[in-house]
């Protein structure tokens, strides 16, 4: 709803109405002189404090975009868009992602089914110009794996493709109401529930995704860590500052074969996974959170990505996953229904 | 749903609704010295809390009861002293059979078996720890059990949008109470491994107060006319983690309940386990 949220706005800008409310229009609101090309952030920008003195990154905040997380390949280096040009892809992009659309025959309906009343991932690109959420490889897009990734990664996908539904825990995560994109580290978009809550008491940082209700409450000073075998799907993440930047860094993150980052299967991790996130007040209604992977037994090199926090009023609404997870049983019943109509054409 | 709930931030978002400070100088009267307070002039509630009782078991006094044979005394009902404000949940008639059915039923029908959502106020009153995150200007409950959840809105109050598992939390303070409004839950939690339950007209009001740098006397009113003949109240004291290191760890119940609730899918014989 972003849209309704854009042309709301855009009406009380026209009425030349009070300037906070033009302010959480987000995107709308956005002057049309913001600085293009390589900076992303307001210079000179000082975040208000906190009673205890840091940076005060509280607030609701908002990551949904249509920036795709890796460049389209045809783009090669090109790392932002003009003005001109975020006219044409917004136009293309929503295009491509409408799930509405009936123009691709039974089969794409069928694909199409989950349709796009469910999908909150914004209309606009990210505030930020980008041409992808990745920023470093120069390309835009993650580096290659190793050999033995790239083997494991094709082994497991080739098995699960013949495979799609041998029992819960056969299933991706999201699919078993485990672990979402959203909520991280590193966060990365989802296509809906792009909600985040930060408080910040003395010695902690928390962060709340409204992605499943996932609470990451982050010291600022070092604590005994857990045991390697104690890993979470969340892992166990430490912060502190570095000026402006708040630095959590994350470790002892639990996985399966089905980790990855993002909606689709974009990648993999093992547990040598390590995360750098680094939260920065850009601007009064902006974080710019940039996030590291480094994980030298499946990534060749380390990557990173961006993304603007835009200041959002919320409120955040609950997300209960689990509670009605339909899907599971249905996939899992579907699938037992080819087997038994496998066995009675062999038959 | 999904987009009435987005319309309505919104709508929200073009009325200008903003977070407002409450007001640190109410009612100094009612404040005491002593406490732990936060820059606001607040209690300071920050911290990893969870109760020594047996009220998840029953919020009446109880005596012990048989488990699940299998588990002996591992799963055995500890009896424990009631929580309930004059000893008897007063349950309508109709409701109280209800409970009963309920009550027979636990072992099988009690919602925390399948790791859903606690509701409020059992949440308070799992055997797991909670932590309160309390600043200046925002408040919010995370709980260990199933990772659920609750901001609590400290601004103007809202009605809630949809019906909700943990419901929709109002903030305000009395003095140094914190006092959370809870309503807009749905009918499918219960209050106790006893079956003692409520209806989605329940309406929930929880009082925190400060005893002293560990503890939190925790009260909450439940009203509901579908279930109760009157509004009633349950009281207990909280108290803090205070070791080194205290901390919520991840509590995916979920995961523990998939065996419970899709075993019965499962492809026979299973192919490939997962390599973690």
């Amino acid at each position: 709803m972003r849209s309704l949220r854009f042309l709301m706005s855009l009406a009380v800008l026209l009425a030349l109405a009070v300037p906070m409310v033009a302010q959480s229009g987000a995107v709308a609101a956005k002057p049309a002189t913001a600085p293009a090309a390589k900076t992303t952030t307001a210079k000179g920008y000082v975040a208000p404090r906190t009673p205890d003195g840091q940076p005060d990154l509280q607030g609701i905040w908002d990551t949904a975009s249509i920036t795709p997380l890796e460049r389209p390949k045809e783009l090669g280096t090109k790392a932002f868009y003009t003005d001109e040009e975020i006219k044409q892809y917004e136009k293309r992009r929503m295009n491509d992602l409408d799930r509405d659309r009936r123009d691709g025959g039974a089969t794409q309906d069928l694909a199409r089914a989950y349709n796009d009343g469910w999908f909150d991932r914004g209309t606009h690109l990210a505030r930020n110009k980008r041409t992808s959420r990745v920023i470093d490889p120069a390309d835009g897009r993650f580096p290659p794996f190793t050999p033995e990734a790239q083997k494991k990664y094709d082994e497991f996908h080739k098995w699960f493709a013949a495979n799609p539904g041998n029992s819960a825990e056969d299933r991706e995560l999201f699919d078993r109401c485990l672990f979402f994109s959203q909520s991280g580290p590193p966060l990365v978009p989802g296509n809906y529930n792009n909600l985040y809550q930060i408080i910040q008491t003395p010695g902690y940082v928390t962060i709340y995704s409204e992605m499943a209700h996932q609470t990451r409450t982050v010291p600022i000073t070092r604590r005994e860590k857990l045991p390697k075998d104690v890993a979470q799907w969340m892992g166990e993440s430490v912060g502190h500052w570095e000026g402006e930047t708040l630095i959590i860094e994350s470790s002892n993150i639990r996985f399966n074969d089905h980790s990855h980052f993002g909606t689709q299967y974009d990648g993999m991790t093992d547990e040598n996974l390590r995360v750098t996130e680094r939260f920065t007040r850009t601007a009064a209604d902006m974080i710019t959170y940039q996030a590291t992977v480094t994980d030298p037994t499946v990534y060749t090199k380390p990557w990173t990505i961006e993304l603007p926090m835009e200041k959002a009023v919320g409120p955040i609404f609950e997300y209960a996953c689990h509670e009605g997870n339909y899907g599971l049983s249905g996939i899992l019943s579907g699938e037992r229904v080819k087997e038994k109509e496998a066995a009675m054409k062999a038959k | 749903m999904v987009r009435s709930a987005k319309r309505a931030r919104g709508i929200a978002a073009c009325f200008g609704v903003v977070v407002f400070l409450a007001s640190a100088s109410a009612s100094l009267a009612q404040t005491s010295t002593g406490l732990p307070r936060i820059a606001s002039g607040k209690p300071n509630l920050n911290g990893i809390w969870q109760v020594a009782n047996a009220a998840n078991w029953d919020l009446q006094t109880h005596g012990p009861s048989q488990g699940p044979a299998a588990f002996g005394a591992l799963l055995s009902v500890p009896p424990g002293i009631g929580v309930v404000e004059g000893g008897e949940i007063p349950y309508l008639p109709k409701a109280l059979e209800q409970r009963n059915k309920n009550r027979a039923a636990r072992w099988t029908d009690d919602p925390e078996i399948k790791c859903y959502m606690p509701g409020v106020p059992r949440a308070t009153y799992l055997p797991h720890p909670f932590q309160i995150v309390q600043s200046p200007t925002a408040i919010l409950i995370s709980y260990q059990f199933g990772d659920a959840a609750r901001p609590i809105n400290m601004g103007k109050p809202s009605e809630a949008p949809v019906d909700s598992w943990m419901g929709w939390s109002n903030g305000r303070w009395e003095g140094d109470t914190l006092v959370i409004d809870v309503k807009g839950f749905n009918d499918q939690t219960w209050l106790d491994r006893s079956g003692n339950y409520h209806s989605d007209a329940l309406h929930v009001v929880e009082r925190y107060t400060l005893a002293n740098a560990n503890q939190i006397n925790y009260e909450a009113t439940l009203e509901d006319t579908n279930v109760f003949s009157r509004p009633w109240k349950i009281a207990m004291p909280v108290y803090k983690h205070v070791e080194k290191n205290a901390r919520l760890m991840e509590f995916k119940c979920a995961e523990f309940t998939e065996e419970m609730l899709y075993g019965h899918l499962r492809r026979v014989p299973s192919a490939k386990p997962i390599s973690k």
